[in-house]
């Protein structure tokens, strides 16, 4: 799996004191790994700083409460690794 | 301070958004029924109103950034430490610099000094949400002018 995942997930079992061997690519952030809106906030902060790039959250909430996007788009781990890497290839663009 | 309304932070005396800091002032009132309880016959301002003035500063700063687009409610308080005890009357400035800008939320570090003396800091964090009425838009922009924030033309940025 891609760096990206690995630093995900190193910054997820580090946050939220989950082991790192439980953080799968195909784990759901919410559902599977319980975590909140609150703790995502200090992931979200992480990855920003890690990557250099502003997770755009807001924007994703928007999607999915109007029902344009799935909660498992952004939030299965190996989705938002892709995520990720379009928002950092996008920077670099 | 102006306590019963929960309003902790009396002026804005430095703020420079191109360095995303505030520095603001807060005077702790002489006299005051929460000190007849915290502590009788030894009255100190209580700890977690010092965290809440270090998130009014942090939040004024917000609010000037994003030039009163958007409001920011505390939502978590992290590495608070407080250092020494504040006393009715003291004379407080409070800092805040904004660490980071998130998605609908932000990241401050923010301290208290006493005499030039750091009597506490702590790291927020702050969800920014549209506000959820023009009457508190309105109202925040009145408390902004009363504190010398003003709301159209920040001081520098």
């Amino acid at each position: 799996m891609s760096s990206t995942f690995d630093t995900i997930a190193n910054i997820i079992a580090e946050t939220c004191d989950i082991p790192r061997d439980t953080i799968k690519p195909e784990s759901h952030a919410i559902n599977d790994l319980g975590i909140d809106s609150l703790d995502f906030l200090d992931i979200a902060f992480a990855i920003d700083k890690a990557f250099g790039i502003k997770l755009p959250l807001e924007q994703w909430t928007q999607e999915v409460n109007d029902g344009k996007a799935t909660t498992e788009q952004y939030f299965v781990l190996k989705n938002l690794a892709a995520r990720i890497d379009e928002l950092v290839a996008a920077k670099g663009a | 301070m102006r306590l019963e309304y929960f309003q902790l932070i009396d002026r804005v005396v430095d703020l420079k958004l191109s360095e995303r800091t505030i520095r603001c002032e807060a005077t702790v009132p002489a006299e005051s029924t929460i000190f007849e309880g915290h502590f009788p016959g030894y009255p100190l301002m209580p700890g977690v109103l010092l965290v809440e003035a270090m998130a009014q500063t942090s939040g004024w700063l917000i609010v000037a950034l994003n030039r009163f687009e958007r409001m920011p409610f505390l939502a978590a308080v992290k590495e608070a430490k407080l250092r020494s005890f504040v006393k009715p009357g003291e004379i407080l400035i409070v800092e805040a610099r904004l660490a980071h800008d998130g998605s609908g939320y932000a990241m401050t570090e923010a301290n208290i000094k006493c005499n030039g003396k750091l009597v506490c800091d702590a790291a927020l964090t702050l969800r920014v949400l549209d506000f959820p009425n023009l009457e508190m838009s309105k109202r925040m922009r009145d408390v902004a002018a009363r504190i010398g924030l003003n709301a159209e033309a920040p001081t520098d940025g």
